[in-house]
């Protein structure tokens, strides 16, 4: 780890970079239905300012020596108490300025998207505030200086999520996914919650430099605790094994939310806090193999129930939860990898937001309908929708020059190349996983943009005629803008080792094995080949027949499991809810009986006893001059007992 | 004859005077039940102070007097404008201030 | 103990009580108890006060008896004369209301307040009984001998060795006298303070009271001014607002005379009754 440097600068003024989008978050909340007529355009141009700042900052860091690129901010002394020192203040490193640069450009291109998306509905104003304060808690997430930072805008996205899965709270699945969303990602905090108690109460500090200076003073099972821990809060953030089941569920938020918070920023945010807690994970191998193990599982999950769904935002999120499957496999891998789950976290920033933009546009000119079994034949009347679209499914499936075949080849070869049983295991795994996307993708392009036109002859829930069309250019410019990332982002950010050089000052310098089982050359072919066969069984399966429109029952059971998303909710329901609720309603009847029984008694025991005692205070001034004279008498009665008893 | 005789009178006012206070219920009278039990301190006071031979006992005495002008002067116009508001004068009217 | 102090304390010069002194005191103390328990039974709160009066008069005079005369003089005039005057003077203004029903709402207070009292007087007696039963007196005739007698020498206690109470006791009494004032105090305009003519005869036709006019006055029609002789109506009959609250009414009987001599001469219903009945009797008369 490289020596910290006080920013200055253009980077002193960095904190500009969270107050624009939190400035217009305050603004579009607190004017309310004022700033109802340019609140999108507000919120569009503090994301474009941000993106602009975030531009010039990054150059300004590039003009630096390579090891004074960590920067490090004290904005102002936050949380002051003894021992507890925490401050408030930013971290401008080249990981964290990757990270400004994808939100904050992604960002931007879905605020414009949404402009034309949420022209109809009522709210859009609401819905631009809260996306304006999701990218200002994802830049303070991403900026932040310490792990209470972090938090603050891991909890902060949590809050965004929840609100933009909710957007449409008169759906009762949409506050449903909303709840589940925040419940499950609150397992995932507690985890991150006790990470950063444990490395407090064995550093006394929270900071980042200071904790990572002093990480190898820790003991190994400290370490192993810590990175097991953030591992959980990883999971709960980012849809892994066994967290992943809120992910999907969260698809009920509107298209943009979907391609913003679940599939470009906030579930990569696992990915992150992995990568930066590098100086930890580097210590820990066994922390790093549960890592490499929960994220081929959830590659392996993700896209064997992405192979069943019909409806084409789930097919998309089970994708998501498989890719990053993919970066949490490259970031467990420690030094090897880093590098490459970052590269392929922005890859996938720029081909996922793309299609799930695509899926939108599909959407909103097949009036909300997202089951493919009634698409088909698109690509004629939404050509460029299709294209962009297109060129996602080209980069997600590895196809050779696009983005996918850059950042995910090396990660499957790194996984080889780890050698021994591990190298195999998750090797095959994600070559496997890689075959797997194949076939779901291409299933879900098929069905959606060519063979039979299903629609024509269906009729919408309202009952009227299917009427598709090409977006508006507000949407459809921002889907150009990412397809042409798709295309190129892998090979401009891995080529001559561009990327991972640059993250250098952050994560440590890339390192390979000398050799695999494998050579890199084998693997590609192997991915290739498997990616082939995928594609061509889903063009059998698929495109050789007529699509029903029917979902066909019964199925085999593989079929049926991916269905029922391979039990992820039936475990979570059996495992967790069930004991849970067992334990709460023992829990609730203990205290019922014996606690409450115990208060109660005793409050009821009091308030009769004071309830007589109550009636000794007649009011009348002679009652209680009685009982004066009385306690005189007494008195007098005691001391001449006293005095002549003696 | 003893002294001691000038207690036991003022022994038995002041018992007069207490179950006065007690019984009464004319706020008036009950002061003056409360004169009488003062009075009646006076008495033992003087009593010993011509027992002890000092008179330290009748200016005490004497202060009593004094502290009991004061208060009847306070307490009586306490009791006036009382029954000016309440228009009575017995003690057990005033009783509003109970559970 | 407390025997042997005191006869310690008592030394050589000792007081004996003489016969005169035995007299008074049996014939004053029994007089006191009695004024005491005239307080205590008397219904009448003036007769309590009287009563009372008579019980301080009795200690004043045993307070000269036992060496003490300034304390009997000031006794007499400042609580015989004044305090107990005051008392009257608000017995005066309270009014009827003060005396006592006889019904004791409190249940058991007269019999716990009996015994209590007896217990007290039976306790207190014994303990004084028993302790100072043959102390002997030491007697003031030392101080009240010395430097100008009883007067001077509580005047020389007080402004030495109790200066410092003594100007307490001013403090309290100026307290006392200025929170008196306060209490008793009614301005114009406070609840209960007295109101101009004008005043009055605005909230007497806003309806504030029973009616708008005075009362009639006694005698309308009647042969007494008297304010025992209520008013008649035009018809006869008594005017009951005229009957007074505190008086006792005289009679009806008592002027049946008067009435019938004016009913006779009754025209009937009729606006101008009044002047009618009066034109009647003048020539009547003539």
């Amino acid at each position: 780890m490289g020596t910290v440097f006080a920013a200055s600068g253009v980077a002193s003024a960095s904190w500009l970079l969270l107050a624009l989008p939190a400035l217009g978050a305050l603004v579009l909340l607190v004017g309310g239905r004022r700033t109802d007529g340019w609140g999108h355009l507000l919120g569009c141009a503090t994301i474009a300012l941000a993106f602009v700042w975030g531009l010039v900052l990054f150059f300004h860091t590039t003009g630096l020596p390579a090891d004074q690129r960590v920067q490090n901010l004290h904005l102002w002394s936050w949380i002051p108490v003894n021992d507890l020192q925490v401050d408030f203040g930013l971290r401008i490193d080249p990981l964290s300025l990757t990270f400004v640069l994808l939100i904050t450009g992604v960002g931007g291109l879905i605020h414009i998207y949404s402009i034309g998306y949420m022209s109809h509905d009522r709210d859009r104003r609401r819905f631009f505030a809260y996306l304006n304060l999701f990218v200002a808690s994802m830049l303070l997430l991403v900026l932040g200086n310490g792990f209470v930072t972090l938090y603050l805008g891991w909890e902060g996205v949590g809050l965004a999520s929840y609100l933009l899965i909710g957007w449409y709270s008169d759906r009762p699945t949409a506050a449903t996914a909303a709840k589940k969303a925040f419940l499950m990602n609150r397992v995932g905090d507690v985890g991150l919650a006790l990470g950063i108690f444990i490395l407090f109460a064995k550093l006394h500090t929270t900071q980042f430099t200071e904790v990572f200076a002093q990480a190898h003073t820790l003991s190994g099972g400290t370490l192993t605790a810590v990175g097991l821990l953030f591992l959980l809060g990883a999971c709960g953030k980012s849809g892994q094994f066994p967290l992943q089941a809120w992910l999907p569920d969260a698809m009920e938020g509107p298209t943009p939310v979907s391609a913003l918070i679940h599939a470009a920023t906030m579930v990569t945010a696992g990915v992150y806090l992995v990568a930066r807690a590098n100086p930890i994970f580097d210590l820990t191998s066994s922390g790093r193999l549960a890592v490499v193990i929960i994220g081929s599982i959830t590659l392996l999950i993700g896209s064997i129930i992405g192979c069943a769904y019909d409806d084409i935002k789930k097919v998309l999120a089970y994708s998501t939860v498989s890719q990053i499957g993919y970066m949490m496999l490259a970031v467990g891998l420690g030094p090897f990898g880093y590098a490459l789950g970052i590269v392929h976290l922005l890859s996938h920033g720029f081909f996922k937001a793309g299609l799930f933009l695509g899926a939108g546009s599909v959407m909103h000119a097949m009036d909300d309908e997202t089951d493919m079994r009634r698409f088909g034949g698109l690509f004629r009347r939404m050509p460029i929708t299709a294209v962009t679209f297109g060129l996602g499914y080209l980069a997600i499936i590895g196809f050779p020059g696009l983005s996918g075949f850059f950042s995910k080849d090396a990660i499957i070869d790194a996984a080889f190349r780890q050698g021994g049983w591990q190298g195999w295991v998750f090797g095959v795994a994600a070559a496997l996983g890689a075959g797997l996307t194949a076939f779901y993708m291409t299933r879900l392009v098929i069905m959606t943009f060519f063979g039979d036109a299903r629609w024509p002859e269906l009729k919408t829930a309202e009952g009227k005629d299917y009427h598709p069309h090409e977006a508006k250019s507000v949407m459809t410019v921002p889907m150009i803008i990412l397809a042409v990332g798709s295309v190129g982002a892998g090979a401009f950010l891995t080529l001559g080792h561009r990327m991972s050089d640059w993250l250098t000052p952050s994560l440590g310098q890339l390192q390979e094995h000398a050799a695999g089982p494998l050579s890199s050359t084998v693997v590609s072919v192997l991915v290739l080949g498997v990616s082939a066969i995928g594609v061509l069984v889903a063009y059998l399966v698929v495109a050789r027949r007529a699509v029903p429109v029917q979902r066909p029952e019964p199925v085999s059971w593989p079929v049926r499991a991916a269905r029922a998303d391979l039990y992820g909710n039936s475990l979570n329901e059996v495992l967790v809810a069930r004991p849970g609720q067992w334990f709460t309603g023992v829990l609730v009847f203990i205290d019922k009986m014996g606690v409450d029984g115990l208060v109660n008694g005793l409050a009821a025991a009091f308030g009769g006893t004071s309830g007589r005692l109550r009636r000794l205070q007649t009011g009348f001034v002679r009652s209680y001059a009685l009982t004066m004279l009385g306690g005189a008498i007494l008195l007098v009665a005691a001391l001449l007992l006293v005095r002549f008893s003696a | 004859m003893t002294p001691t005789y000038y207690l036991l009178l003022s022994a038995l006012l002041f018992a007069i005077g207490a179950i006065g206070v007690l019984v009464r219920r004319n706020a008036i009278v009950v002061f003056m039940c409360i004169e009488l039990m003062l009075n009646s301190v006076n008495l033992t006071l003087v009593t010993f102070a011509r027992i002890n031979g000092s008179l330290s006992g009748q200016v005490m005495a004497f202060f009593v007097m004094v502290v009991a002008a004061a208060e009847v002067v306070v307490g009586l116009a306490i009791i006036m404008s009382i029954f000016r508001t309440r228009r009575s004068a017995s003690v057990d009217d005033s009783n509003l201030l109970k559970y | 103990m407390l025997y042997t102090a005191l006869v310690l304390a008592a030394g050589p010069t000792t007081d004996h009580i003489g016969p005169g002194e035995a007299i008074t005191f049996w014939i004053l103390g029994p007089l006191a108890v009695a004024g005491a328990l005239g307080m205590l039974f008397a219904r009448n709160a003036v007769h309590s006060a009287l009563w009372l009066v008579l019980t301080m008069l009795s200690l004043g005079v045993l307070y000269m008896v036992q060496q003490a005369p300034f304390l009997g003089f000031v006794q007499i005039i400042v609580y015989t004369g004044a305090i107990m005057m005051l008392f009257l003077f608000v017995l005066m203004m309270v009014g009827r209301d003060s005396s006592d029903s006889v019904v004791e709402v409190l249940r058991g207070q007269r019999l716990w307040a009996g015994i209590l009292g007896v217990g007290l007087a039976g306790l207190v007696v014994g303990i004084v009984f028993r302790s100072l039963n043959l102390v002997t007196a030491a007697g003031l005739a030392g101080p009240n001998g010395t430097g100008g007698g009883n007067v001077a020498q509580i005047g020389r206690s007080l402004f030495t060795d109790f200066l410092f109470p003594f100007e307490l006791t001013s403090a309290l009494l100026i307290t006392a006298a200025v929170g008196a004032m306060i209490l008793a105090y009614t301005g114009r305009g406070a609840k209960g303070g007295k109101r101009t003519q004008r005043e009055m005869m605005v909230a007497r036709f806003r309806g504030e009271h029973d009616r708008p006019s005075p009362l009639p006055g006694p005698g309308v029609f009647a042969t007494a001014n008297s304010v025992a002789t209520p008013a008649l109506l035009p018809d006869g009959s008594i005017a009951p607002e005229s009957l007074s609250e505190i008086i006792e009414a005289t009679q009806v009987t008592e002027f049946e005379h008067d009435l019938a001599e004016v009913a006779d001469t009754e025209p009937g219903p009729d606006p101008h009754a009044l002047t009618g009945t009066e034109t009647t009797h003048e020539e009547v008369r003539s």
